[in-house]
């Protein structure tokens, strides 16, 4: 009877699907160029590739990675994740199903979490390095479940530049930051929300003792202490000499900060670190509870101990290798000397005592 | 010669749409598609992941354990933090209405030189990452700052009035979008009958923009809630809301048990105010008289007092609030240990000594991964939003549309990080598939499709809304199936406001931060992942490039909104 | 009987309304007819057009077209064209591409061609590339009249087309409407509250009140034999007279209306009197007089209205020039033709009370 008989049902059907198909193609697109060198993912366990699972700090020097899967003839797919604390977390929450083979950047205030939780399993490592990260291990970690690679002191840094123009002497201890001469100068990222922040606690505790911290960091807090939410906060926004000229030329910050503030063209760099008031942290690699490539993820391990990997940490991520055998870059030598002795704290007690802490440090400081 | 059924058979979909009576097999096959896919992306990749890991805080040994609400709720601490999220989430939503009202009139109702360019900058906020407001808005506040001497650092002003910042362009956008089109002749026959311009704008143009407001609204207040960086970084944990509080227990103590409780008083807060909302809208909605844009704009009339009055507020906050943490950001990212100079931009194109990507790169990354959320969101929210415009007969109907529109606000309701972790605990095996979604990168596009869904519906909704229901009958009763009712007045209106809802969802996507940095991410960072790398890395350098790389993700978003813009051009649009 | 539309005992009912809007409404419209739904806003009317053009779901009865039901079959397959109140035209579409809308599927060419031609029907010849937005009302309706007959649909549904237009330009369209209608040939259902109108463009009138259709007829029928004091009452019969079982007891003016009918009405019957059924006399041979409480002029012809004693308060029309005081009394003469018995014994089981 008339003449139109279309069916708009279809068409809108089909619109549909198309759109879906559209966006679904584009979605996997968007991860093709990772999917076509890793068949099958992780769960696949494709002969020859290996997941690192770390933190968002991880980087290594082009082409080393790269000499690696040459090497080795395995593949290696990087997933990195934001935080370290959230890292660890997180591996506990999926070792039912773990997020790839290896992990790099558990460091020692989370480790034993990690090493109860069952997440990391021991590892064959035969890297001549291993014999110097031996001496990293976590108490209690008799199997060897997870291998130092590299540590790293978390220490007051100060802008000798300022303290020189206003003609202060520079703090040197954790006492000489109660001085109040040194009131409104001192910014710390939260230890709730940082892990520097979290080391420097610890180091407080280790100097106080479980008794004492909390009565340090209320004076500490008297004193005009700022708690910045992070550590990119603190040293930029709130640090004299991060670069951001903040008001506050005492900062929370490496060993190893000091050679960046070299200024262009200048020798000496305009920042020290206090190292009697340091915490060192230790970064751990480990194999994954129900790795689906174990043998690889061992390799990795070993490559990370490997010299050309040792060499190149304190370039690429800031911190100390745990090898003996390479040597350090020349400004680190010269600006950014470890602490002899710093405060140390057993992880197990970390682990037994963190969130205590925590709740305690924000109870003092934070109100 | 139909293949349609006999009439009395139910309609399964809930939108029965005017047809009624006997509904095409076809018909509710498409409604029911309409409705399932986005039900099932919801599903999959939000109400599954919550609910495995709020379940976990629930299930001790293997048997339901509830005693974790007496336990967090009897903390005088979890109500403090309670009470400082809604305090700061109200003052933050009442702050970005007011201010935005004007400056949706001026960007939306008025035409002056420069207006597109006003447009995308306002956007810009809305889209940068927390760690870069950090840097553009603290080391304003901060002592020897320039505003250091209103000592607002650290204090609740300084949460709140960064909460405007972000949120601003919500209020404009989603405002403007429905003002720019109302038909200016009610407010003119008020003024008719005597009304001062103040009060044809409080009695006749306010309660039609009401819905409208109540959308943004509920969006401002649903982001101030769940801010996350930017309570921390400018006020810290002493200012800590429910959604920071889930972030501690959750990242840093595993507390699954307090942070379960936490997300269901979370997700309690979170519906009523869109229960709230959502009464306010249906209330105050209505097919209103629509006009094509370009007629209800009218230029600048300083002698006019309402133009006045938001020329005045819209200069004072785009330049106050906007435009000096932007410009602080710009005028740091030029300078270099040389003094000033493009150098922060020259490294832009090069690698970082170890990044191994440069920010071009990561800049690519960032606008495939963000088209590639775009286009999800716009498809999902898309059909979301076609559906919840529609007004089904039956009381059961409506309530089932109504439903299903506050159930895709809820992903902003959520903290990030219940949906980030609760992705860990379930896309090992998505829907029993053998696919590991948590390293493949999917769920990067995927997590910031489910945040830029809710603009998507809210800035396309109220457009589709005000379609008079006759002029879809009109198109029938010319013989248009209704595909093509759907293609030809639906689309072909909604375009317009699809201009907007791309530029949002695209700059939504660009700037997301929040749930993918809980997501295991490959090798190719984004943007926002590069700076925020740069800036955990000591260095002048490092921090300059951070802060061009800042300005290029400000002015990348900018540039998509302004040609988002174009996009609404009626030439483009009457193309459909 | 079976050809054109044909709609049986129509019910439509809303959502919580106690009332049925269309309550078993019946009515056939032959192909080629023009037929007018005359009533009262409100009436169920408009409710009844949408439930022929399939926009409201039936509780009840049934619509066909040539003997074949439609009651499944949806809107846009039904073929029935339907022109709003304020025309519904496309904003985001110019004038030839609101009105080729409904001509999706035929060539370019085609559609062009048929643009033109119905524009040029509807008096708008070359307004083709002109933006909806710059029509005036009486424009927009008659583009909306163009591309709703542009599809040749076996039946025009409209819906009050010309109310929202002003008084002369709706008397215009009003018959340019009718000509166009019956070029066309179209089958048309037009939905109004205005005789007048109804009158001008219907051959047949469908009265309506309360949900229920209460005459058919064509105009001339129509006015001479409304169906009840309902009906009249719509069509504008101002006063009513019940014919008395003893006329010669009656008043003068009740004498004089009895007795200007052929065949003489029966007791029981009632009267409709209509503007004019009264006339000023010049003479008082008529015996009728009223008194006059209102003058005024409609159009150049001078109208009174006078309060009749048994008539009740009346318009009558004077002759052209004539002039009188309020209060004066004037003779009268009964005019027939502005006169209409109504069927007595059924009157008050027909009545409503109208919504």
């Amino acid at each position: 009877m008339t003449p139109r008989t279309r069916t708009g049902a279809r068409t809108l059907a089909l619109a549909g699907a198309a759109a879906l198909a559209l966006s679904a193609c584009s979605a996997v697109g968007g991860g093709a160029d990772d999917a076509s060198d890793e068949p099958g993912g992780s769960a696949g366990a494709a002969v020859g590739t290996v997941t690192l699972v770390t933190h968002e700090s991880f980087a290594l020097s082009e082409g080393l990675l790269e000499q690696f899967e040459e090497e080795s003839g395995l593949t290696v797919e990087v997933v990195q994740q934001a935080d370290a604390g959230a890292l660890a977390n997180q591996l506990v929450l999926t070792k039912d199903a773990p997020l790839g083979d290896v992990v790099y950047g558990l460091d020692n205030t989370f480790a034993t979490r990690a090493l109860d939780e069952g997440v990391v399993v021991p590892a064959d490592v035969t890297a001549p390095a291993a014999e110097d990260a031996a001496a990293y291990a976590v108490e209690g970690d008799d199997e060897g479940a997870l291998t130092a690679v590299d540590y790293s002191d978390v220490c007051m840094n100060v802008d000798t530049t300022w303290f020189a123009a206003h003609g202060i002497p520079e703090p040197t201890t954790l006492e000489s930051l109660l001085d109040p001469a040194y009131r409104d100068l001192v910014v710390v990222p939260d230890p709730v929300t940082s892990s520097p922040g979290l080391a420097f606690l610890l180091a407080t505790v280790g100097a106080f003792g479980e008794d004492g911290w909390t009565g340090y960091w209320e004076r500490l807090r008297d004193n005009g202490l700022k708690v910045a939410d992070g550590w990119s906060e603190a040293y930029y926004t709130d640090f004299t000499a991060g670069g951001g000229d903040g008001p506050r030329p005492v900062v929370l910050s490496y060993a190893s900060s000091p050679p960046f503030t070299v200024p262009e063209g200048g020798t000496e760099p305009t920042t020290r670190a206090l190292l009697d008031t340091c915490f060192r942290q230790v970064e751990y690699a480990g194999v994954l509870a129900g790795a689906a490539n174990p043998e690889g993820a061992a390799q990795l391990i070993d490559f990370l101990l490997s010299d050309e990997v040792q060499a190149d940490l304190p370039t690429s991520m800031y911190v100390y290798p745990v090898s003996s055998a390479v040597e350090l870059p020349e400004e680190w030598t010269r600006w950014a000397p470890l602490a002899e002795d710093p405060f140390e704290v057993p992880a197990a007690d970390i682990d037994a005592h963190r969130e205590e802490w925590l709740t305690q440090w924000s109870d003092t400081v934070v109100g | 010669m139909t293949t349609t059924l006999e009439r009395g058979r139910p309609a399964a979909a809930p939108a029965s749409g005017p047809g009624g009576g006997g509904v095409p097999l076809g018909r509710v096959v498409a409604w029911a598609a309409a409705v399932a896919v986005p039900l099932l992306f919801l599903g999959v990749f939000f109400a599954w992941p919550v609910a495995a890991i709020v379940g976990r805080g629930f299930v001790t040994d293997g048997t339901l354990d509830l005693g974790g609400f007496a336990d967090v709720l009897s903390r005088p601490r979890t109500w403090r933090i309670v009470g400082q999220t809604l305090t700061q989430a109200t003052l933050g939503t009442l702050g970005a209405v007011l201010l935005g009202l004007p400056g949706a009139y001026l960007l939306h109702r008025c035409t002056f030189r420069g207006r597109g360019a006003l447009r995308a900058f306002v956007t810009v906020p809305f889209v940068l990452p927390t760690v870069v407001v950090g840097v553009a808005f603290r080391s304003l506040l901060v002592e020897g700052g320039l505003l250091g001497g209103l000592g607002l650092d650290g204090t609740r002003t300084a949460i709140v009035l960064a909460l405007v910042f972000f949120n601003y362009a919500v209020v404009v956008r989603t405002v403007g979008g429905l003002w720019e089109r109302l038909d200016p002749r009610a407010e003119q026959a008020a003024r008719s009958l005597g009304a001062s311009p103040w009060r044809a704008f409080r009695t006749v143009t306010l309660p039609a923009l009401a819905p409208a407001i109540a959308s943004a609204a509920s969006l401002t207040f649903l982001f101030c809630a769940t801010a996350f960086g930017t309570v921390l970084v400018l006020g810290g944990r002493q200012f800590g809301t429910v959604e920071t509080e889930i972030w501690v227990q959750t990242t840093q103590f595993l507390d699954l048990r307090a942070a379960a409780v936490l997300s269901v008083l979370q997700l309690v807060v979170v519906v009523t105010a869109l229960a709230l909302a959502g009464r306010a809208r249906a209330r105050t909605e209505r097919a209103l008289a629509l006009t094509e844009p370009v007629d209800a704009a009218h230029p600048v009339r300083l002698r006019d007092p309402l133009d006045a009055v938001a020329v005045t507020v819209t200069a004072v906050t785009a330049v106050g609030l906007l435009a000096l943490p932007l410009v602080n950001l710009v005028v740091r990212s030029l300078r270099t240990p040389d003094g000033w100079g493009l150098g922060n931009y020259a490294r832009l194109a090069q690698p970082a000594d170890v990044l191994r990507v440069s920010a071009l790169d990561a800049t690519v990354t960032s606008l495939r991964v963000a088209l590639d959320a775009t286009v999800l969101a716009l498809v999902v929210g898309g059909l979301v939003a076609l559906v919840v415009s529609r007004r089904p007969r039956r009381p059961a109907g409506r309530r089932a549309v109504a439903g299903l529109d506050a159930l895709f606000m809820l992903p902003l309701g959520v903290s990030a990080v219940t949906v980030g972790f609760g992705f860990l605990v379930s896309m090992d095996r998505p829907l029993g598939l053998p696919l590991d979604l948590r390293t493949s990168g999917v769920l990067v596009p995927v997590a910031q499709a489910v945040v830029a869904v809710p603009l998507v519906v809210r800035t396309v909704l109220p457009v589709l809304r005000a379609i008079d229901p006759r002029l879809r009958e009109a198109a029938a009763t010319l013989g248009a199936a209704p595909g093509r009712v759907l293609r030809t007045v639906d689309l072909a209106v909604a375009v317009r406001s699809l201009g907007l809802a791309l530029g949002f969802a695209f700059a939504a996507s660009l700037g997301e931060f929040g749930a993918t940095s809980f997501l295991a991410r490959p090798e190719d960072p984004t943007l926002p992942v590069v700076i925020f790398r740069l800036l955990g890395r000591p260095g002048v350098d490092n921090y300059g490039t951070a802060l061009a790389a800042s300005v290029l993700l400000a002015a990348l978003t900018a540039g998509i909104v302004a040609v988002c813009e174009r996009l609404r051009s009626p030439g483009v649009g009457s193309s459909w | 009987m079976s050809d054109g539309l044909g709609v049986r005992d129509v019910v439509v009912r809303y959502p919580g309304a106690a009332r049925a809007a269309v309550d078993e409404v019946s009515l056939d419209v032959p192909v080629g007819e023009v037929v007018a739904l005359l009533g009262p806003s409100g009436c169920g009317k408009s409710s009844l057009l949408r439930a022929v053009a399939g926009l409201e779901p039936l509780a009840g009865g049934d619509v066909a077209w040539d003997g074949v039901g439609v009651t499944g079959v949806p809107v846009h397959r039904r073929g029935f064209g339907l022109l709003f109140q304020d025309g519904q035209l496309f904003g985001h579409l110019d004038v030839a591409r609101n009105v080729a809308y409904g001509l999706a599927g035929t060539p370019r060419a085609a559609q062009a061609a048929r643009v033109a031609e119905l524009l040029e029907l509807v008096g708008l010849p070359g307004t083709q590339r002109r933006d909806v937005a710059t029509l005036s009302g009486g424009e927009r309706q008659r583009v909306a009249l163009a591309r709703a007959l542009a599809p040749n649909p076996r039946l025009l549904l409209l819906d009050e087309p010309l109310s929202a237009l002003d008084r002369s330009l709706r008397e215009r369209l009003a018959l340019d409407l009718r000509d166009v209608l019956v070029a066309t040939g179209t089958t048309a259902l037009f939905v109004t509250h205005d005789h007048d109108e109804a009158f001008a463009v219907a051959d047949r009138v469908a009265v309506m009140d309360a949900g229920r259709l209460l005459q058919v007829a064509a105009p001339a029928a129509l006015w001479s034999r409304p169906a009840s004091r309902r009906v009249a009452e719509f069509l504008g019969y101002e006063a009513f007279v019940d014919v008395p079982a003893h006329p010669a007891a009656a008043p003068a003016a009740v004498r004089a209306l009895v007795g200007a009918l052929a065949p003489v009405p029966t007791p029981g019957t009632t009267l409709a009197l209509a503007a004019g059924a009264f006339v000023v006399a010049t003479d008082d041979a008529h015996g009728v007089a009223g008194d006059v409480t209102v003058l005024r002029s409609r159009r150049g012809r001078t109208e009174v209205v006078v309060e009749v004693p048994g008539a009740g308060r009346v318009t009558a029309l004077a002759p052209a020039g004539w002039s009188c005081d309020p209060g004066d009394a004037v003779p009268l003469r009964v005019d027939a033709a502005a006169l209409a018995a109504l069927p007595g014994a059924w009157v008050t089981s027909e009545q409503h009370t109208g919504s």
